[in-house]
């Protein structure tokens, strides 16, 4: 039925088409390198540059601040935890790769949400890209990310970002097309306009559905994290890619107990957030 | 001039609304041109006087919901054009737009459509915010905006505490701050308990009272429409099939759509005693004696009169066996014969004000108009028969 020759070279393809992007567009990539190296080393100084304790203690205090105080009491204990397990540099490490990749995916992806929610043409657009960026396995473009930006952090946090994208954009479209119609009809109504509405009832009203866009984007970026350990970023990733190669299941296991207590504390502290946000606290209100 | 004037207003959504227009014109019905798209309004046309409470009435897809939104251009017409006050909805930019809405005319929403993470305060202070009013003026009016509706003292709750009824003030106290001459209500009250729905007409009534405003209210409750409208446009399929007084639709309805819809109506608090009296049989004046009371009784063949002084103002009631043993007595001044027990009602009293007092006497009763002069009688019967169900022809 099928030729023999029947092969459509659609690897090869790709493959000249990364070749020709990493030619052409030699110096926007090395300027991005140079941003994204520049702010990871400067946020990664911020968390692993002061002595452990203090890092330790003030995280603690912004898990007070967003929930109350067990989180920071099991923030505390989980991060003397860590510390006991020789993780500390390595999860500080990971933890400014998350913090930087999340940053940039949600400065890209919220306006991108935003955008769609208001334009259908833009969300149909958008729909089959976001569903590429997550469907895709993240091992598959870690290869065009290390093509272009070689190793070290930059291609990790790169492919984090693509990887994490998503659930910005789509919570955000999400949310803001959930807004009660009637509400937004009031703000026109009054001779609101379009921007004002948008700042004063569709981001707020849209809140507690973007920050939980805001958790997912942060939970799968600390996942792709150790993955991007695979490409030589610092961090947890490192010592779980050579535990596995050397079949250390001490060190496994001590890495992942690390990976698992920073997921804990970025999940418990996005939540609390979100229950902060004036909407949040607005319906809580009916209870009371 | 006219606060607001609709004329021929089509809209219609979907693919070809402009041929959809034609064929509406050409006379085609609202499922004759479905291929093309839904024809939500067709051929409006009406004019809402200054100070006037317009009620548009219909069932839930007569396109009344469609027609409000195009009186404060939320929707843009098909075709024809709408004009408030001087300007026409169909040419102004959408900056003029956003300024008409500002300053002339505002909205009360079925669901209230409060922000819910504002205060009380904050929620009626919002046009004022949008009409760039200062921090400390916006709280003074909308603060006296809330007082109009009897929410003061809850400026700082937000509306998730506040119940349903409570929460429509604060869209109402949002529309009145605003301060425009204009205010559109979309099913306004619809969303509320039958109760509560009666108290915010009454509450509405009595504000429009003061505040003389232009209303334009939608519902697809008759019973609310005859209640609060000066005058009730009755909308079916797209298309405005009647406008008129409450009065005029009950006792002259344009077709049977509007008779069958008019034959659940609680006639009692829409029809007035005016539209129903009549002329009193037999009349005397103060003036007169026995003598011409009982000349009276006899030609009308009435066993009673109505007593009116030289202003024609109602004085009492006269029985026959009174005027004849005052008239074997001598006794002239017909005023001491007066019966106590029929008590006159306003001209303007709805129909079930008028059986508490039909109860109270075999007699007509007695329809005295503002200062005090018998206008009309409404007699037992009549009354009975105007409470009975509107014929409908099958």
């Amino acid at each position: 039925m099928i030729p023999e020759s029947f092969r459509i070279p659609l690897g090869t393809w790709i493959e000249s088409g990364v070749e020709w992007l990493t030619d052409t567009f030699e110096v926007v990539f090395d300027l991005i390198k140079t941003v994204l190296l520049a702010l990871f080393d400067a946020v990664e100084l911020v968390f692993a540059g002061p002595p452990w304790w203090l890092v330790a203690l003030v995280l603690s205090g912004i898990a007070l601040w967003a929930k109350g105080w067990r989180l920071a009491v099991g923030a505390l204990l989980g991060f003397v935890l860590v510390l006991g397990v020789d993780q500390w540099d390595n999860a500080m490490a990971t933890l400014a790769l998350v913090v930087v990749a999340s940053t940039i995916a949600l400065a890209i992806g919220v306006p991108l949400g935003i955008w769609a929610a208001r334009s259908d043409r833009v969300s149909t657009a958008v729909r089959p890209v976001l569903d590429f960026m997550q469907t895709m396995p993240a091992f598959v473009y870690l290869i065009p990310v290390v093509v272009i930006f070689l190793t070290g952090p930059v291609p990790g946090i790169v492919a984090t970002i693509v990887f994490a994208l998503a659930p910005g954009v789509r919570f955000t479209e999400l949310g803001i097309r959930q807004v009660d119609r009637e509400v937004v009809e009031a703000g026109h109504a009054f001779g609101s306009p379009p921007r004002r509405i948008l700042r004063e009832i569709q981001v707020p009203l849209a809140m507690p559905t973007i920050m939980a866009g805001v958790n997912q984007v942060i939970m799968l970026s600390l996942s792709m994290v150790v993955i991007s350990g695979l490409v030589g970023a610092r961090g947890l990733g490192q010592p779980v890619v050579s535990s596995l190669g050397r079949i250390d299941v001490a060190l496994g296991f001590e890495a992942g107990i690390a990976v698992v207590i920073l997921a804990m504390y970025l999940d418990r502290v996005t939540a609390g957030l979100s229950d902060r946000s004036p909407v949040a606290r607005a319906l809580r209100a009916t209870a009371a | 001039m006219t606060a607001l004037r609709a004329d021929g207003v089509y809209k219609v959504f979907g693919r070809r609304p402009g041929e959809a227009v034609r064929r509406l014109r050409e006379g085609a019905t609202r499922d004759d041109v479905k291929g093309l798209g839904t024809a939500a309004v067709i051929d409006a046309s009406f004019e809402v006087q200054p100070g006037e409470t317009f009620v548009v009435m219909g069932l839930s897809g007569s396109g009344k919901s469609t027609l409000i939104r195009m009186l404060n251009g939320l929707w843009r017409p098909t075709a024809g054009s709408v004009t408030l006050g001087d300007a026409d909805l169909s040419t102004v930019s959408a900056r003029e737009l956003r300024e008409i809405r500002r300053r002339r005319v505002s909205m009360v929403f079925q669901h209230f459509a409060l922000l819910p993470h504002r205060t009380i305060i904050d929620n009626a202070a919002y046009p004022l915010a949008l009409q760039d009013v200062d921090r400390t003026e916006r709280r003074r009016r909308a603060g006296e905006a809330l007082e109009m509706v009897g929410l003061a003292g809850w400026e700082d709750h937000l509306p998730a505490q506040l119940s349903g009824g409570m929460r429509q003030r604060v869209g109402l106290a949002r529309a009145l701050a605003a301060d425009t001459d204009v205010l559109l209500m979309d099913e306004a009250f619809s969303a509320l308990d039958p109760l509560i729905r009666r108290e915010m007409q009454e509450q509405l009534l009595e504000l429009q009272q003061t505040l003389g405003k232009t209303i334009v209210f939608i519902t697809h409750d008759l019973n609310e429409a005859m209640h609060l409208g000066d005058r009730i446009a009755v909308m079916r399929d797209g298309r405005i099939v009647q406008i008129g007084t409450s009065e005029q639709i009950l006792s002259d309805p344009a077709n049977d759509y509007v008779a069958q819809f008019v034959a659940d109506v609680d006639k009692s608090r829409v029809l007035t005693a005016a539209s129903v009296m009549v002329r009193p049989a037999a009349l005397v004046t103060t003036s007169g004696g026995p003598r011409t009371a009982l000349r009276e009784m006899r030609e009308a063949q009435a066993s009673a009169a109505y007593l009116v002084d030289r202003d024609r103002r109602f004085r009492g009631v006269l029985r026959d066996e009174d005027v004849v043993a005052a008239q074997r007595a001598g006794t002239e001044d017909l005023t001491t014969l007066v019966q106590d027990g029929l008590t006159p009602v306003a001209v303007d009293a709805p129909l079930m004000d008028v059986f508490a007092p039909s109860a109270e006497s075999p007699l007509p009763v007695p329809v005295v108009d503002e200062r005090g002069r018998l206008v009309g009688v409404i007699p037992r019967v009549t009354l009975l028969e105007a409470m009975s169900p509107t014929e409908v022809d099958a």
